[in-house]
Order: structure tokens, then C-alpha cells, then sequence
């Protein structure tokens, strides 16, 4: 099973995280992550979600999509041709021996320590996946009390913008 | 040609003032309800089906002073949504209903699943607590947007009383534009006791909404390149015609094509049943001509059909040889259930006009195939095994005859309706279909007890049209209290009870499937029953004194030699609703039949039949 990110512009109307979530729930599609965010339009969000799926069950599910009326635009960014990154604030179990060992791990994932205690370091973390989970396996021998991920978020190289003619067809429409 | 002028869509968006000008209608100073009815008077609505309940009330108070707006009190919210879904297949309009909160609004949940199963035009209106109360458990709220957000094509939660002209409008485009569907529109009750202003039409925004009515030029030529060299074409004909009223340019496509024509239980009328190329329906109970056909044919073209597993039968060999070529308005529906050779997305009429230039292009160019072939094989099919029933040989009423003559007896033009089952397999079977919105039923839900209310709805609608439903006895003690409705309304339907004192249609899967174990099937068995069959139990409930007691006249066939003498009497009031309790044989069967989850290849003409296609040497 293939991961695809699918960048969705929608209208910023009240319940329309619900219907997008349901509608996956109810066409049997699982979301691996989901992030939602206003725009630089006030009106319109953009929702990224991953999603494991086969590329025909994808081409169903992004037609369903596109069927909800709040449903601006729907588009798949390649993952050579986009900047993608996930957010993640680590709490792990740290003494005056292994601090500085976590320390380390920390500046070499280019990560940040933001709170310190004489129990624990809690390190903040941004990058794609891969990058993530091999930082989350070095730290794992040390403790990890608690973790807290955001879902990814993407945006496609150069200078095209996805929102231009979305925007556009917004404006005339108010 | 015979082609009618070039449609831009199924439907014309309505918003639009009924004087045809565009000129902004002078403001008025309303409260929220006013403005609710004068935006369903400006949208072209006629008829309401509904109930009022505490947080509908203030919308009951100007819909009384309404000249415009028609209120049909209903007997059950499910009867108000059923009706609407019939008012809407019957005229082609939008089908309206309403109710109160809570119990009043999950009662529109089944009609709404319905609507959208079957793509019907509907706007549902519903009454939702105070603002300030929603999201406390408070006395009947229900989340209807929530409940309802998987069966509705869109749904609205007014949230100020200014928005209302504009929800309406933006409803009814929905509803009735690219694939047709039900839409929801909640209205808190203090949203329609607040002052306000009305102003028609107003702006309506949907930059989402943009449904694909033009077909690809390209995809049209490669259609048609493939029509036109197939040895074994069929043209696979959906709901989705009719929706599009394309039925004129279908004729058109296939008498120049000179393929066969199968059109689904949603398409029956969409082409006459008369007409030679005409296969039947195809499926799991569809004739033995349609289903082999599909399952030999090299091209299928698939117009305004979903390729729905009553159809397909098991999907992985149905249809094994053929080509697809795939056109819908629901791009979503192509390639969802078959992958498709040629999509083509698209408004029914405007693919089969444009298919039938670009074929007769093709023509013009040389490129035509022989089907003389094709045409001795479903010839053969369908004359060795064409749709047929024997006879009880005890005397009782065969169901299908009962059926065969109320359509034969009936008066041109009547609009049937059915409720699931036996009942509904026998109608489509042997009632004749010639003509557009004259057939409705619940197809893709299959909900019993369809059709007595949807028979009301589409009385409503056209009122000079005469109106059968036929009906189960299982079906019709689901909602025949519509009945009520319609007497004290003067909408003068006609019921056939095709009585077998059973749930026909389960209790045949046991009879070919659960070794005659009849659990829970037989409907008339209590104290009293004796025990040699339904018909002879304990008649209970009296159909004839219960429709009398709803105001209805009713009466009681038992026998053959009674039957035309009893329609034509039924056929000859029209004053009143009329209600006949056909009593009739509980062991005939719906054949031909292909069972379920086998594939079609399976089909059996009738018990213990298989078709013998001459190809077993193979």
C-alpha cells in the first residue's frame, strides 16, 4: 500500500472537517494523518491528509471528495516535487547521565530542546517522516514518557500556487 | 432527425423570479418563517408534504396564508419524504418536504437514504431547537445534519435568518442539478421568529458546485469509433436517462445504432418496452435475453447506469469480454464498481446527442458492423426463453396475472409505483413500460413501503394522470396510514394489495435456500392460523375494513374470473382512494433468477432451469 498526500481546498464553512473525515470512514479509507489550516484566504482551509491506499481506490476517494460542495480543489503532491513536514514534541526521561547524551542526539536530528526538569527533557522536532521516526528510535532507549505528533503538512516546490484560481472563483463568488 | 433541443443540464437552476425578469424583487421586512415561504414560493414550489412539531411552528404560520404553496398533511414523516421523492419522479420538479425537530427529522432519515440512493430531487426541511439550546440534549434536538450527512448530496444549519433566500436557492440548485440528490436545509426555531429581510433572488455561491454537463469531444469520437466496429454491442441504459429526459435522443442513438437496448428497473420507460431491440431488464431478476446478452456482448455502453451489484451480479465475471464505454454525470461512479475503456463524463441528453452525430459520422465514413450475428443469438435467447408465469394450478389468483392486467386494463398514461419485492420483480416484469415518469420504485435502497406514499406524492404532482400502486401485504402495512392523507386530500390513488399473507421475496430465499423453513416470513400466522399455509391464516389485519375505516372504497379479489371486472370497477372511482386486496397463490416465485453473489453466468430461467446458451461443449 502506497502513501499519497492530497492537498484539499475547502470553503471555511462549519462541519467540513466532519464530512471529509466521514466520508472516509464510510468509503472504508483509513487516514494515516490529517492537518487543517486557514489559508492565506481567510475563507478558504486547507486540509492535508495522507492517505494509505492503492492508486484506483485513491482515484475513488478523491472523486468522492471532490463531490462535497464545500470541496474547492483537490490536489496530490508528488512527494519529489513538495516540501513536506510533520511537527512532534517529544517528553523523554532524562538524569544528570544521559541528558547530555540525549543533548546530543537532540542538535544532531537539528532538533530543539524546550523544557528541561531533573526527570525529563521535552525536545521539539520538525521533518518529514523519516526523519522523525529515526530521531523517535534513538531517543526510545532512554524513555519516552510521552509523544504528541501533528499530522504533515505539504506544499509543492516552486513558485505555482494551488490556492491561485481557488481563490479566484472564492472571490467572485462573494 | 427527431431530436429534441440541446439541454444544458438535467434541470435549469431554479432560483430565478417566476416573471422571468432579473430584476431584484423590493426588499421586505419579514420574520425568518416569512422568508422561508416566500423563498419556496419564489423557488416555484407547489406542494409541501410534511408535519408541523414545536420548532417547525413558526414556518406552519405564513405557510397557512400561502396561495402559492400547497400543504399536504401527512400521517407519518416518512410518508411526507416518500411522497415528495414520488412528487419529484412523477413531475420531474423537486420534491419537497418538512418536519419538526428531533423524532420529526430522523423520521425523513429513510425517505432521504432513498432519495439518494436513487438520485431523486429532494429538499428536506427541518426545524431544530433554539440556537442556544443545540448541543444540550434539549427536548427534541436531534444533529439531523450529522445523522443525515452520509444520505443527503448537501446539507445547510441556518445560523442567521438573512441567510435563508440564499440556503433555499443554493438547496434547490443542488438538489436538482448535474446528479440530482437530497438536500437538507435545519433551521433553528429562533432563526425563523427573527426579524429579517426578503429579497428575491439572492446571490448564489457555490464555487465547489460545478457539475460537468458537456461531454469530452474526444471521448465522444472514441465512443463512437467503438459502437460502431463492436460485433456485440449493448447499450446499458440507467436511471440517469431519465433523470436527463433523454429518452427521445436514446431512441435516436439506438435505432441508428441498431444495437439492443436493456434499461435498468430505474430506467423502465426510458426506452418502450415494445420496441424490438428492446431486451428487458437486466440483473438478478432481469430476462434471460438482457443478462446473457451483457455477459456475451464485447462492448457495453453504460448511459446514466452505475454498474450497481443487482446488476452486475459477481463483478469479477460479469460481462468478462467487454469493452466499457462509461457515461455519467457522477464522474465518481465511473470506474468505481468497472473499470472503464472510455469515460465519458457528462449530462445524458447532451452525451447521446453528441454520440449520435459523432456516429453517424463513423457511418458516413463506412464504419459499420453487421449484427445480423449478434441479433440471431438474442433472438434465440429471447425466444426460448422469454418472461412467462404458469398458472396455480389450484385456482387461485396468480400474482403476476393480477399484475399484468391492471397494467393492461389501466388507462394511458398511468403512473405506477411499487413498493420492494415479489411484488415490485412482477411489476417490472409484466407491467408495460413505454413511457418516461411512469414508473416508481425504490431501486437502490429497496425500501418497502415505498408505494403508497410515493403513489400520493406523484397524485399530487399529476393530478390527471391515474396512479397504481402495487403494493406487498408486508410493504403496505409499513405506511398504508397515507391512505388517511389521501382520502381527506382528494388525491385519488388506487392500491393493488398483492396479498400472499407473506414477505414474498424472503420467504422464496428460503424456499430455494433454507430448506422451506419459513422463519418469521408468514405474515397472516397467530392464534386462530391453521397451519397449511399464509393465504389461509387469520386475515389479519382485514385490508378491506381497514382501507374502509381510512376513508377508501375497498374491495376483495379472490378469483380469476373476478379480476378484470374488479379492476375495471376500481379504475372507474375516482373520487376516493380504492384499495383491492388480491388475494393471491404464496408459493409463485420471481424468475428468472440469478443468486446473489453468484455470477450472472448462473442464471436460471426458472427452477431447476438453466439456459441452454449451446455453449457447454466449450
Amino acid at each position: 500500500m502506497s502513501k499519497h498526500t492530497l492537498s484539499v481546498l475547502v470553503q471555511n464553512t462549519p462541519g467540513i472537517l466532519a464530512r471529509i473525515a466521514a466520508l472516509f470512514s464510510r468509503r472504508g479509507f483509513n487516514i494515516d494523518s490529517l492537518a487543517v489550516g486557514v489559508t492565506e484566504h481567510p475563507d478558504i482551509s486547507r486540509i492535508t491528509i495522507v492517505v494509505g491506499v492503492e492508486d484506483l481506490p485513491l482515484e475513488q476517494v478523491t472523486k468522492q471528495l471532490n463531490k462535497l460542495v464545500n470541496v474547492l480543489k483537490i490536489v496530490e503532491l508528488d512527494p519529489v516535487q513538495s516540501v513536506r513536514r510533520q511537527l512532534v514534541l517529544v517528553k523523554v526521561r532524562a538524569d544528570n547521565e544521559t541528558r547530555s547524551q540525549i543533548t546530543q542526539i537532540v542538535d544532531l536530528f537539528r532538533a530543539k530542546t524546550v523544557d528541561v526538569s531533573p526527570e525529563a527533557v521535552t525536545i521539539e522536532a520538525t521533518g518529514g517522516s523519516d526523519k522523525l521516526e529515526a530521531m523517535l528510535r534513538m531517543l526510545e532507549p532512554y524513555g519516552i514518557k510521552e509523544l504528541v505528533q501533528s499530522g504533515t503538512i505539504a506544499i509543492g516546490r516552486g513558485a505555482r500556487s494551488i490556492t491561485d484560481r481557488s481563490l479566484r472563483a472564492v472571490e467572485r463568488a462573494s | 432527425m427527431p431530436m429534441t433541443e440541446q439541454a444544458t443540464g438535467a434541470h435549469h437552476p431554479q432560483p430565478r423570479p417566476r416573471n422571468g425578469g432579473l430584476q431584484q424583487s423590493p426588499t421586505e421586512h419579514v420574520t425568518g418563517a416569512q422568508s422561508l415561504i416566500r423563498s419556496l414560493e419564489e423557488v416555484g414550489v407547489d406542494t409541501v408534504f410534511g408535519i408541523p412539531g414545536g420548532t417547525i411552528l413558526p414556518a406552519y404560520d405564513p405557510m397557512m396564508d400561502s396561495t402559492r404553496v400547497r400543504h399536504v398533511l401527512v400521517r407519518h414523516e416518512q410518508g411526507a419524504g416518500h411522497a415528495a421523492t414520488g412528487y419529484a419522479q412523477a413531475t420531474g420538479k423537486v420534491g419537497v418536504c418538512m418536519a419538526t425537530s428531533g423524532p420529526g427529522a430522523t423520521n425523513l432519515v429513510t425517505p432521504i437514504a432513498d432519495a439518494n440512493m436513487d438520485s431523486v430531487p429532494l429538499v428536506a426541511i427541518t426545524g431544530q431547537v433554539v440556537s442556544a439550546a443545540i448541543g444540550t440534549d434539549a427536548f427534541q434536538e436531534a444533529d439531523i445534519v450529522g445523522i443525515t450527512m452520509p444520505i443527503t448530496k448537501h446539507s445547510f444549519l441556518v445560523t442567521r435568518a438573512e441567510e435563508i433566500p440564499r440556503v433555499i436557492a443554493e438547496a434547490f440548485h443542488i438538489a436538482s442539478t448535474g446528479r440530482p440528490g437530497p438536500v437538507l436545509v435545519d433551521i433553528p426555531k429562533d432563526i425563523l421568529q427573527t426579524k429579517t429581510t426578503f429579497s428575491w433572488p439572492p446571490a448564489v455561491e457555490l464555487p465547489g458546485y460545478r457539475p460537468v454537463t458537456k461531454p469530452h469531444a474526444k471521448q465522444i469520437r472514441e465512443a463512437a469509433r467503438l459502437i460502431t466496429s463492436a460485433k456485440r454491442p449493448v447499450l446499458y441504459v440507467g436511471g440517469g436517462v431519465l433523470k436527463a429526459n433523454a429518452t427521445a435522443e436514446l431512441k435516436v442513438l439506438a435505432e441508428l445504432t441498431g444495437a439492443p437496448v436493456t434499461t435498468t428497473l430505474m430506467a423502465l420507460g426510458a426506452f418502450p418496452d415494445s420496441h424490438q431491440q428492446h431486451l428487458g431488464m437486466p440483473g438478478m431478476h432481469g430476462s434471460v435475453a438482457a443478462v446473457t446478452a451483457l455477459q456475451k456482448a464485447d462492448l457495453i455502453v453504460a448511459l446514466g447506469a452505475r454498474f450497481d451489484d443487482r446488476v452486475t451480479g459477481k463483478l469479477d465475471s460479469f460481462a468478462p469480454h467487454a469493452k466499457i464505454v462509461h457515461a455519467d454525470i457522477d464522474p465518481a461512479e465511473i470506474g468505481k464498481n468497472r473499470e472503464a475503456d472510455v469515460p465519458i463524463v457528462g449530462d445524458a441528453r447532451e452525451v447521446i446527442a453528441d454520440l449520435v452525430q459523432a456516429v453517424q459520422k463513423e457511418h458516413s465514413e463506412g464504419h459499420r458492423a453487421d449484427l445480423g450475428a449478434w441479433w440471431a443469438d438474442l433472438d434465440r435467447w429471447r425466444q426460448n426463453y422469454p418472461l412467462g408465469y404458469e398458472l396455480p394450478a389450484d385456482g387461485s389468483l396468480s400474482p403476476q396475472q393480477v399484475i399484468e392486467r391492471i397494467g393492461q386494463l389501466a388507462p394511458e398514461g398511468t403512473i405506477f409505483t411499487a413498493g420492494v419485492g415479489q411484488h415490485q420483480m412482477w411489476a417490472a416484469h409484466f407491467l408495460q413500460h413505454e413511457s418516461p415518469a411512469t414508473w416508481l420504485n425504490s431501486g437502490g435502497a429497496g425500501t418497502m413501503g415505498y408505494a403508497v406514499p410515493a403513489a400520493m406524492g406523484a397524485k399530487a404532482g399529476r393530478p390527471e394522470r391515474a396512479v397504481w400502486a402495487i403494493d406487498g401485504d408486508g410493504c403496505f402495512q409499513m405506511t398504508n396510514q397515507e391512505l388517511t392523507t389521501c382520502a381527506l386530500n382528494n388525491i385519488p390513488i388506487k392500491v393493488a394489495v398483492i396479498n400472499n399473507g407473506a414477505l414474498g421475496m424472503v420467504r422464496q430465499w428460503q424456499t430455494l435456500f433454507y430448506n422451506q423453513r419459513y422463519s418469521n416470513t408468514v405474515l397472516h400466522s397467530g392464534p386462530g392460523a391453521d397451519q397449511k399455509g399464509p393465504s389461509a391464516g387469520t386475515r389479519v389485519p382485514d385490508f378491506v375494513k381497514l382501507s374502509e375505516a381510512m376513508g377508501c372504497y375497498a374491495i376483495r379479489c379472490e378469483s380469476p374470473e373476478d379480476l378484470d371486472k374488479v379492476i375495471e370497477e376500481a379504475n372507474s372511482i375516482n373520487d376516493r382512494p380504492v384499495v383491492v386486496d388480491f388475494i393471491v397463490h404464496e408459493d409463485a416465485m420471481v424468475w428468472p433468477m440469478v443468486a446473489a453473489g453468484t455470477s450472472n453466468d448462473e442464471i436460471m430461467a426458472a427452477r431447476d432451469v438453466r439456459p441452454d446458451f449451446g455453449d457447454n461443449e466449450e
